[in-house]
């Protein structure tokens, strides 16, 4: 097991390594000085100057990435071109929307999926089967600020139950779970389908194995030999998708924000565009590679402590 | 002939002859805005109503559609022209340098988060079509990259491939000559499922403003117009989002249906 975290870690670290530099390299091609866009068409060139040894730009690339980088790991995400704060406390502010939003709504995928996988497995090839995987088959199809629009129409509009959008702030806790439900629902309602897909086929994989024949041969019915032997070999591989579906709930959540107007790293990444407050978008973009990598990261280490042959494999 | 093969078909050739027909002839013109029509319901006049500037909804769906499968379509051939070369390379020189690199490299792109990626692209090249097809365009290479390779390496270990070896033919003639038509259907069948990613994604972007930019319509974009007048003509919202779910609909249930027409045997390379 050492050997293999040993091996993933270089992997890790490589895969951040040229992740943050693809990111540097493209936001570098981006044209205009960041400077002249801050002060404006009139600006004196001494000024410009100053501005930008003030903000670092007079550096060579190299020694830009360097302390780009070096910054990052210190939690200096470097200062706002256009709110002159740091974008650490801007990201941090954000954050505290976005991540619980990813979270409500991997929640709510697990908890929609888990039992649609369930049920699809146990009615396999009959009427029940059928009506998830056509059910599933829908929710892959609709993209999700499309179906977070006809939530705000129907809960919000039609029926007033929730608010169109905005976000009260964790003053109100409840009010706040309250405000992140659709975007949550929204989000969760794709993934859900996907991992309620692979809960079906994982577990029908299973039900084929000689131990469940075994467990039937030894008395068991159908459902018990699922539920006591079955269920815990499936999730496995579920566990592993779970993992992975909460980058992309991450990632998502950036359109979703925008229908529901929540102040999280996705609206922050569009305004930064708008305003061509370049640093803020490549921190925030790197912060959530970051993210990614890391989960997936954990994920392979979590499902190599389950499965011991797959330290071997690679 | 399955059932999901015929209705995917028949979905996405209502939205490619649409698309096609939009060239030559729509139901009204788009570019003349009638306000006093604005926001109309359905009607037999309009069949999809009408939008914010009263433009026929139907019009615009069927142009819309012309921008999302050229987006679509364009990526998976980006996707398709270079992640299928890099795959039968990677599985020729199985455990060499280069299948490390190709292979690395494919988990490395994979690692990000496409959406994200896109995002910066855009942001820093400026929105539009071309921009949105690259970004798209890049995470199908390696989807291509690591499927090729997959179903190469097993083919090469076949005795149809031995006996070309053993004709004396280099392994870039027998990649192209015997590994490539052997996956052509594997390929068919994630062109199709690549090209509805395709179709979500180009959506995604124009929906929030990083796609085909105004006057090219697109589906996402009437999405994004559609947010602010949702309360007063839902239609405006709901036509073109269903527009999306059956075109997606469609290439997904077609895929399945190819994936079992074509070779049943490829439910167990599935994964």
């Amino acid at each position: 097991m050492l050997a293999y975290l040993a091996k993933r870690l270089v992997s890790l670290a490589v895969s951040l390594a040229v992740a943050s530099l693809v990111i540097f390299l493209v936001v570098e091609v981006a044209p205009g000085d960041p400077a002249s866009y801050m002060l404006g068409i009139n600006a004196r060139p001494d000024t410009v100057a100053a501005l930008r040894a003030e903000l670092g730009l007079d550096l060579s690339k190299p020694e830009r990435y360097v302390a780009w980088v070096g910054g990052m790991l210190t939690g200096d995400f470097g200062t706002s071109y256009t709110y002159r704060t740091p974008v650490s406390q801007m990201v941090a502010d954000r954050l505290w929307v976005s991540l619980p939003l990813a979270l409500y709504a991997l929640s709510l995928s697990t908890l929609i999926a888990f039992p649609a996988g369930l049920y699809a497995a146990s009615r396999r090839g009959r009427m029940g089967d059928a009506a998830v995987m056509g059910a599933t088959q829908l929710g892959v199809a609709v993209p999700n600020f499309w179906f977070a629009m006809l939530l705000v129409l129907l809960f919000a509009i039609k029926l007033g139950w929730f608010a169109a959008g905005g976000f009260p702030g964790w003053d109100e806790p409840l009010q706040a779970i309250k405000a992140l439900t659709l975007p949550a629902i929204a989000l969760a309602l794709p993934q859900a389908a996907i991992l309620a897909r692979v809960m079906r086929s994982s577990l029908i994989d299973i039900l084929g194995e000689d131990f469940i024949r075994t467990a039937r041969a030894k008395g068991l019915s159908p459902g018990q030999a699922l539920r006591r032997h079955g269920l815990r070999n499936a999730l496995i591989p579920v566990l592993t998708i779970v993992g992975l579906q909460f980058s992309f709930l991450l990632a998502g959540a950036i359109i979703i924000e925008q229908v529901f107007f929540l102040p999280g790293l996705g609206r922050l990444i569009f305004q930064s565009i708008t305003q061509r407050d370049l640093i803020v978008v490549e921190s925030v973009v790197m912060l959530l590679v970051f993210a990614v990598i890391v989960v997936n990261f954990l994920v392979d280490l979590a499902y190599a402590a389950v499965d011991p042959r797959l330290r071997t494999r690679r | 002939m399955n059932r999901s093969l015929i209705l995917g078909a028949a979905l996405t050739a209502i939205f490619l002859v649409a698309a096609a027909l939009s060239f030559l002839w729509t139901p009204y013109d788009t570019e003349t805005l009638v306000i006093a029509n604005r926001l109309k319901p359905p009607s037999a006049v309009h069949w999809l109503g009408t939008d914010h500037f009263g433009r026929d909804i139907l019009s615009m769906i069927m142009l819309g559609a012309r921008t999302s499968i050229a987006v679509a379509l364009v990526a998976v051939g980006i996707g398709m022209g270079l992640g299928v070369p890099l795959g039968l390379a990677a599985a020729a020189h199985k455990g060499g340098w280069l299948d490390e690199v190709i292979s690395r490299g494919g988990d490395l792109v994979f690692a990000f988060p496409s959406l994200v990626i896109a995002i910066l692209i855009t942001a820093v090249f400026g929105p539009g079509a071309t921009n949105a097809i690259i970004a798209i365009g890049i995470f199908n290479i390696p989807v291509f990259a690591r499927l090729t390779r997959g179903a190469a390496l097993s083919l090469w270990t076949r005795e149809f491939v031995l006996a070309a070896r053993v004709a004396g033919k280099n392994r870039a003639r027998i990649s192209v000559e015997h590994i490539l038509p052997n996956v052509m259907n594997l390929l068919i069948v994630q062109g199709t499922i690549q090209f509805s990613l395709g179709i979500l994604a180009e959506a995604g972007l124009s929906y929030v403003g990083l796609g085909a930019q105004p006057p090219i319509p697109s589906w996402g974009r009437m999405l994004a117009d559609a947010q602010t007048m949702v309360t007063l003509a839902p239609h405006v919202a709901i036509m073109p989002g269903l527009a999306i779910v059956l075109m997606v609909l469609g290439l997904n249930l077609m895929g399945d249906g190819l994936r079992d027409a074509l070779d049943p045997r490829l439910k167990v390379l599935r994964t």
